[in-house]
């Protein structure tokens, strides 16, 4: 019985639980055993609170036995978040050192709305450190193991979240991407992740890696799953100043009416510049299959060219590192989270430069420096300036794509999971991880990355990329479900080919055991 | 070709406030040169006469009204605190004012 | 140690000052620059903040409109172009008092530029002083150091910080270089913050009190020789507290400048801290590395694009500035320009405007502020404007004058009660009985009284005398502790004592 509800899509959880066919506290219980059964293997999780979890739980089951609607659709359903947003019951760590054990005074506005909304959450999630990374393996409480081969990584900078989701312990997880830390996850993991467009899910209280490109959004199995979880923590807020203040897209319409399998007028762009040198074959075999079941489902397909896209990389690993390096100068331990050197003859200054070196993992020091260095008099123009400019050169591309076709489409990522320690000593081949899907985050408009099947030349998930205008992340959704509902048909939901991992082989305990349980 | 030496990445760590060991100076001057020389063609592509863009999305005039919103409590506010000390933040000498 | 100073004449014999004077000023805004904590001076520490003003992970700024407002506001008032388009960008570095060790500050697009504001020095002359900019900021908090001698950060075992202060809104304020005022630029850069000061108080953007921090002055200084256009290496003064200081301060870094430079020495560029006791500056810590602030745009906000409606419309709020009001009561009150800059000099004008805006007649509000009031300013060591009675109340005061219900001797008591905290004028008059007396029965007791203690004068004035009248008068207000009316007393007696 508890295993077949964390089988189970977070809408048909939340209809069960709405029309008290079970209790979210039930609900929630069968993913805290399931978390309980498979984390030692995946290590999805940095904390997890059953306690709270089962009281909030408890109390949406009051409500619906007292005749209350549900708070919203998703009342009653587990979530984890990526410990990346600010939550006053539980550490919020951003996989550094540097906050272990830090208690925010506050809750971030994603986290406020998903409370309001009655979705239970479990606990927090796994993330590269400040969500650098794009194997999860940058953070200080060890890596997390991609739940379709325990040896790969789940992908970066959010792979706890998305791994949670791939293997059962949640049906919904929060993400955030700055440079593709949602979709690149997702890909890999064989589940769905959506890049709101910038400005539609607020960042306050998600703590900043680059803030101009850095958004928050849902993981789930399903696309009217992330599109039901997008509309719950979507909208305007007062409190972050490039929140838009517009109603959110229609997502779940646009899931439930893409559903129906018929893109019939939708126009489709292939963007011809993500293929090629450093493409998995079988991540292009999957993709070109995708394609061609667009086609089947009646989307008029074309082929893009959108040349800036060529530097977005570079572009991306100027600004971020630039925003990065000045974001993260608060950590210095004079008011919160870790100080180190503090034997009272030291100067302020000493220990800030103490506290962060030992405080900060490698990656992140990389690319403070580089930030520091790309910010710097003389130094400006030629990197922080140019890379601007690039930025400008992107969003008149997607612009004039967009005037030819509705969505843009490429693979998520250039390859499937690759092995645990594979690039950790290599950070340019790192960074390709996030080659399709950086432009978005430098334009500012929607992308998700759904389901495509696996690779046939190593049996694991590719991710298709559906990218829309910014304020039509409703195009990607319906393009997504209508594809998924086709792929479905034909092969079945690719999530639940995931292996059993009750049995797997443990590795060592994880710091979550530690602080968390 | 852009190169960085081992001197520029200590003042770069200085300026970053990283209390950076002789290996990482070593392994980050590398490093630093290698993403350096990769990203480098970002000077290259885009003329001058394209305008930067800082903000992806074009919003312009967001404001809050002037009206007190209730903020932390002292207690609140010193919670995450290394060490206080009549409700302030104690923290080590500071060298000079800026 | 003692720095050497040139003999000031030599100095300008030598050498041409150049100024450039950056103010700093904190808005009374109701709340802080990018949060709703309120904006208050003096509450226990750490009590007004917020995720946001804390600099904690993950929170945001979001900009005060009213603090915006101000801004353009000041920037119309010294004739600035506000920019059609603008926008915050961060400076970064390190200091503890600063909680995102990044400041939000507005770099090379400020919201205001070129302007000038007219400056009357007390010698009456006038400048005019070219504004470069004015952009928003926000404060730091406040480090407390501990264990040194005196709170001072030398010698400290370690800092205690107060972020209540923290994000408060700032405006900077920054001239172009002021050149040509020789030996009048100490003067000059006193009289440049005292005239901001006032229009800042006539706009009602800033409590602007020097003592507190909410106006700060930097004062850089460079010398060059006579004769020479280049401009010489500046020294920028902080830690000015007083208008008094901003002259002090001006004048002592062009003596020393100019004794290092005569002695075949090199000025060097850094920051100086004035020492209010001793009247010196002094460097301070010299920076290793030299400053790079890598600013780059803010991109937690959005740029401003003030509308030209918008702006039209705080153009409209404008009061009446210093400079117009001068020119108008210089007029209106038939000044000539020595007594002007006098009611200047002494603080009075904008008292006296004010008191006759609440009904009284020019002439008197002048002399009351001039005199008696300026007497009790001197004697309590306060500044006129810090008196604690307002222009109407002076106004009410000469109004009861004018009606003949308080002689001046009785006003002035009235004034004394006023300044002694006990009420509003009418208040006063009747708890201490200082209304004129001019109840005919009373009078005429009173008169009667006095008659029959002098039957000789009385005998005087009945033969024809009627200048000896004035000696009853007398007799009769000293009986009355000069309560009485003295023209009714006197017709009083006459009548009584009619041949």
């Amino acid at each position: 019985m508890t295993t077949e509800l964390t089988r189970l899509s977070a809408a048909d959880l939340a209809g069960r639980i709405h029309a008290r066919d079970t209790t979210a506290v039930e609900v929630t219980q069968a993913h805290l055993d399931r978390i309980a059964a498979v984390d030692r293997a995946v290590h999805a999780f940095l904390y997890v609170d059953a306690d709270a979890a089962l009281a909030a739980a408890a109390a949406v089951d009051n409500r619906l036995r007292c005749g209350d609607p549900p708070a919203s659709p998703l009342a009653g359903v587990p979530l984890a978040l990526k410990d990346v947003f600010a939550t006053v019951d539980m550490p919020t760590t951003c996989g550094s050192r540097i906050l272990q054990g830090w208690r925010p005074p506050y809750d971030a506005t994603v986290t406020r709305r998903l409370r309001e909304a009655g979705v239970v959450i479990l606990g927090k999630t796994n993330m590269d450190e400040f969500a650098m990374g794009s194997s999860t393996e940058n953070s200080a409480y060890g890596p997390t193991r991609n739940p379709w081969d325990l040896d790969r990584v789940p992908g970066g900078s959010g792979g706890g979240s998305a791994a949670a989701v791939a293997a059962f312990q949640v049906p919904l997880a929060i993400g955030t991407d700055t440079g593709g830390s949602i979709r690149q996850p997702s890909a890999v993991t064989g589940t769905v992740g959506v890049k709101p467009t910038y400005g539609g899910v607020s960042r306050y209280g998600l703590v900043a890696f680059s803030s101009s490109l850095d958004q928050g959004g849902p993981v789930a199995r399903t696309v009217l799953d992330a599109a039901l979880l997008h509309e719950v923590i979507g909208g305007y807020d007062a409190l972050d100043s490039t929140s838009i203040d517009a109603p959110v897209p229609p997502v779940a319409q646009a899931a439930r009416a893409g559903a129906a399998g018929d893109l019939a007028g939708v126009r489709v762009g292939v963007v011809s510049q993500f293929r090629g040198e450093g493409y998995q074959p079988g991540v292009l075999r999957a993709f070109d299959v995708a394609v061609s079941r667009l086609r089947e489902l009646g989307a008029h397909v074309i082929e893009v060219s959108c040349r800036s896209f060529d530097h977005a990389l570079p572009a991306y690993y100027l600004i971020s590192p630039s925003e990065c390096s000045s974001n993260l100068a608060r950590f210095d331990g004079m008011r919160y989270g870790l100080r180190v050197g503090d034997d009272s003859s030291r100067s302020a200054e000493e220990v800030m430069s103490l506290t962060r070196e030992a405080g900060f993992g490698p990656e992140v020091k990389r690319r403070i420096m580089l930030g520091t260095y790309a910010l710097s008099a003389g130094y400006y123009d030629a990197y922080y300036g140019q890379a601007q400019r690039v930025r400008t050169l992107i969003i008149r591309d997607f612009a004039a794509a967009f005037e030819r076709v509705d969505v843009l489409v490429s693979p998520t990522a250039p390859t499937t999971a690759f092995r645990l320690g594979e690039r950790v000593g290599d950070p340019l081949a790192m960074y390709l991880s996030d080659l399709c899907t950086i432009p978005v985050n430098l334009a500012g408009n929607a992308a998700l990355s759904v389901p495509a099947g696996l690779s046939d030349d190593d049996g694991l998930p590719v991710g298709l990329q559906v990218m829309a205008p910014a304020l039509a992340d409703d195009r990607a959704y319906r393009v997504a479900a209508a594809y998924e509902v086709a792929r479905n048909a034909a092969d079945g939901p690719l999530a639940h080919r995931v292996p059993d991992l009750t049995e797997d082989r443990l590795p060592p305990p994880s710091i979550a055991e530690v602080v968390g349980r | 070709m852009p190169t960085i030496s081992r001197d520029e990445v200590a003042h770069l760590a200085r300026l970053a406030r990283l209390a950076v060991t002789e290996e990482e100076l070593d392994l980050f001057a590398s490093q630093l040169e290698m993403i350096l020389t990769s990203v480098a063609r970002v000077s290259e592509v885009a003329a001058v006469d394209i305008p930067p863009t800082s903000h992806a999305v074009g919003l312009t005039n967001v404001f809050r009204a002037d009206a007190p919103h209730p903020g932390l409590t002292q207690q609140q506010a010193l919670s995450g605190a290394y060490a206080t000390e009549d409700g302030r933040f104690r923290v080590p000498r500071i060298l000079d004012e800026s | 140690m003692t720095a050497v100073l040139m003999d000031y004449d030599e100095v300008l014999e030598r050498f041409e000052p150049v100024l450039g004077l950056e103010v700093h000023v904190e808005l009374s805004t109701a709340t802080k620059m990018f949060c709703g904590c309120a904006n208050v001076f003096g509450a226990p520490p750490n009590t007004h903040v917020c995720p946001t003003c804390l600099g904690l992970p993950g929170s945001l700024p979001v900009l005060n409109r009213a603090a915006v407002e101000s801004v353009m506001r000041i920037g119309l008032a010294l004739n600035c172009s506000i920019a059609a388009w603008c926008q915050f960008a961060r400076k970064n570095y390190f200091y503890p008092d600063m909680p995102k060790n990044f400041q939000i500050s507005q770099y090379d697009e400020p919201i205001a530029v070129h302007g000038s504001v007219e400056v009357q020095l007390a010698d009456g002359s006038t400048c005019t002083v070219d504004i470069e900019r004015a952009h928003m900021e926000e404060d730091t908090g406040k480090s407390l150091h501990v264990g040194g001698s005196t709170g001072r950060i030398h010698g400290a075992s370690h800092s205690l910080l107060d972020y209540n202060r923290a994000g408060v809104p700032l405006i900077e304020i920054v001239t172009k270089p002021i050149v040509g005022a020789g030996a009048r630029a100490p003067a000059l850069a006193r009289a440049y913050v005292t005239a901001l000061r006032d229009l800042l108080r006539a706009l009602d953007v800033s409590d602007v009190r020097m003592d507190q921090g909410s106006l700060r002055c930097d004062a850089n200084v460079s010398l060059m020789p006579r004769g020479s256009s280049t401009f010489g290496t500046r020294t920028e003064t902080k830690n000015v507290n007083s208008l008094r200081s901003v002259e002090r301060a001006v004048r002592h870094e062009m003596g020393r400048q100019a004794a290092v430079l005569a002695s075949g020495g090199e000025v060097v560029q850094e920051t100086r801290h004035f020492d209010e006791a001793t009247g010196t500056t002094s460097p301070g810590r010299r920076k290793e590395t030299s400053e790079d602030y890598r600013y780059f745009p803010e991109p937690d906000l959005v740029p401003i694009a003030p509308s030209a409606e918008w702006v039209q419309r705080l153009r409209a709020t404008l009061p009446e500035l210093p400079w117009q009001r001068r020119a108008r009561v210089r007029v209106e009150w038939s000044l000539s320009d020595l007594e002007l800059r006098d009611l200047v000099n002494a603080g009075a004008l904008d008292l006296i405007a004010a008191t006759v805006d609440a009904g009284a007649p020019a002439e008197q509000a002048r002399s009351w502020w001039v005199s008696y009031l300026s007497q009790q300013a001197n004697s309590r060591g306060v500044e006129l404007a810090d008196l604690p009675i307002t222009p109407e109340q002076v106004a009410r005061v000469i109004a009861l004058v004018d009606a003949g219900g308080l002689t001046n001797n009785l006003a002035r008591q009235v004034v004394d009660g006023i300044l002694a905290g006990e009420g509003e004028p009418d208040e006063v008059v009747a708890a201490r009985g200082l209304a004129v007396v001019s109840d005919d029965a009373e009078l005429t007791a009173a008169v009667e009284q006095a008659l029959a203690a002098h039957p000789d004068v009385a005998e005087k004035i009945r033969g024809g005398k009627v200048a000896a009248a004035g000696a009853i008068v007398g007799a009769v207000m000293k009986a009355t502790s000069g309560q009485a009316n003295a023209q009714r007393v006197r017709e009083l007696v006459l009548a009584r004592c009619a041949p």
